[in-house]
């Protein structure tokens, strides 16, 4: 007989799908790798995990086997200062951008109404030193946010933080596909970002709460090239109780951080594996399309990384431009042309590939 | 976002006319192709970039 109706009052909250609001909160997906040398704002590590930081210290990101025993977790977003700075001016600043979501997807927050409704978000994390830390979730729709704190007893010690977040019923968001809500834990700031007095749990204009970021009394991460720091174990979800966190498989989480970047080529050890097959326009370039394998947020960037080059199976050809044509491509494939070679024959065919380098890739980005 | 520089990428239409049809930046260590995309991240953050005193997105070769 055919069940028309689950009683759900016979199930586990923690049975239901589709809680955990953030993309790799495992971090299990690291399609980037290693990232060295950030200096300013930029992506490393597990996929949709980024650090911004202003005049504050040289950072690399990466995808760590260590996570907290028993947890259920093996992965996590290491964060390492690689050269050291003081904050000596008033707007320099570093923090972790752990989540980012997309305006339309926030919409079922109903914030902006008299229903908006309440976030809890959870990780586990751990430090180089003990610290008071702020985790703001920002609407960057309407530039308010909402900052709470939270402290690291012990150094080197994973430890979990739950918070839960009042809605806010004065503002909402564009329901677009554009930058909605981020989870910024803010590790160190100059006098912009610390001595303030905002009341914490309490949405208002992000200039309002900003000098409230960082903890007055914080050592400031990256003033030692000895400091690092570590998440996983991220979720964000409705409501004002922290459930079990919702494992998803690494198949899955892949397709979700597609839609924000895409690396075609695996690194592995097929070090002339082709990317995009196309034709010469001329003796000095290609034309190729690219299928992506999902669609994407927005028309992406494109860059290449290590040896790549124009290829028919017998002879190698450089090239010194890769561009992706507006005109010609979408969210759905590229256009990408890549010229500044020579000695090839015009519309004969030729592919996109390696050239005898298994780190070799073209990687494109429609991160929020 | 650590923006270095920037240049637009002409491209040529059927009718033989040129356009801006991407632009080269120098964002961190890497050399993007950006496409002119208002939704496109590294598209916003680069005319932020291009509205500070001495930053230009340089005409297309």
């Amino acid at each position: 007989m055919a069940v028309s109706r689950i009683n759900e009052a016979g199930l586990n909250v923690n049975q239901y799908g589709n809680r955990n609001l953030t993309i790799n909160g495992a971090m299990q997906v690291s399609q980037r790798g290693t990232v060295t040398g950030i200096t300013g704002s930029g992506f490393g590590g597990p996929d949709r995990c980024a650090i911004v930081c202003s005049n504050s210290g040289t950072y690399t990101l990466s995808q760590a086997a260590d996570a907290p025993s028993g947890s259920g977790f093996d992965k996590s977003f290491d964060v390492a200062c690689t050269s050291s700075d003081t904050y000596g001016t008033a707007a320099d600043v570093t923090h972790l951008r752990l989540s980012s979501l997309e305006s339309q997807d926030c919409m079922k927050f109903e914030h902006g109404t008299s229903s908006a409704k309440k976030l809890t978000v959870q990780f586990y994390v751990k430090c180089s030193y003990a610290d008071t830390f702020g985790l703001a979730l920002v609407n960057h729709d309407s530039q308010r946010s909402n900052v709470q704190k939270f402290t690291i007893s012990s150094a080197d010690t994973w430890q979990l933080v739950t918070l839960t977040y009042n809605g806010d019923t004065a503002a909402g968001f564009n329901n677009d596909a554009n930058l909605g809500l981020s989870l910024d834990l803010f590790l160190g700031g100059g006098s912009d970002y610390t001595g303030g007095s905002a009341t914490l749990n309490n949405w208002d204009t992000r200039s309002n709460n900003q000098s409230t970021y960082v903890s007055s009394t914080s050592t400031k991460f990256g003033t030692a090239t000895s400091h690092t720091f570590n998440v996983t174990g991220l979720q964000l979800e409705i409501g004002d109780t922290a459930t079990d966190f919702e494992h998803r498989s690494f198949g899955d989480e892949l397709q979700r951080c597609l839609r924000y970047f895409y690396s075609c080529g695996d690194g592995s050890s097929h070090v002339y594996q082709a990317f995009a097959y196309g034709s010469a326009t001329a003796s000095t370039g290609v034309e190729t399309l690219l299928e992506f394998p999902v669609t994407m947020r927005t028309i992406p960037s494109v860059t290449q990384v290590g040896n790549v080059h124009i290829g028919n199976g017998v002879v190698g050809h450089t090239f010194t431009g890769i561009a992706l044509s507006t005109n010609q491509s979408g969210t759905k494939r590229a256009t990408i042309t890549l010229s500044g070679a020579s000695g090839m024959t015009q519309f004969r065919a030729y592919r996109v590939e390696a050239n005898n380098d298994a780190t070799a890739r073209l990687q494109f980005s429609a991160e929020l | 976002m650590d923006i270095k520089s920037a240049q637009y990428i002409s491209v040529t239409l059927y009718d033989g006319t040129k356009q801006n049809g991407s632009i080269k930046a120098v964002i961190g260590e890497q050399t993007w192709s950006v496409p002119i995309e208002p939704d496109n991240a590294h598209y916003q953050a680069i005319l932020e970039w291009a509205k500070e005193d001495g930053n230009e997105i340089q005409a297309a070769e």
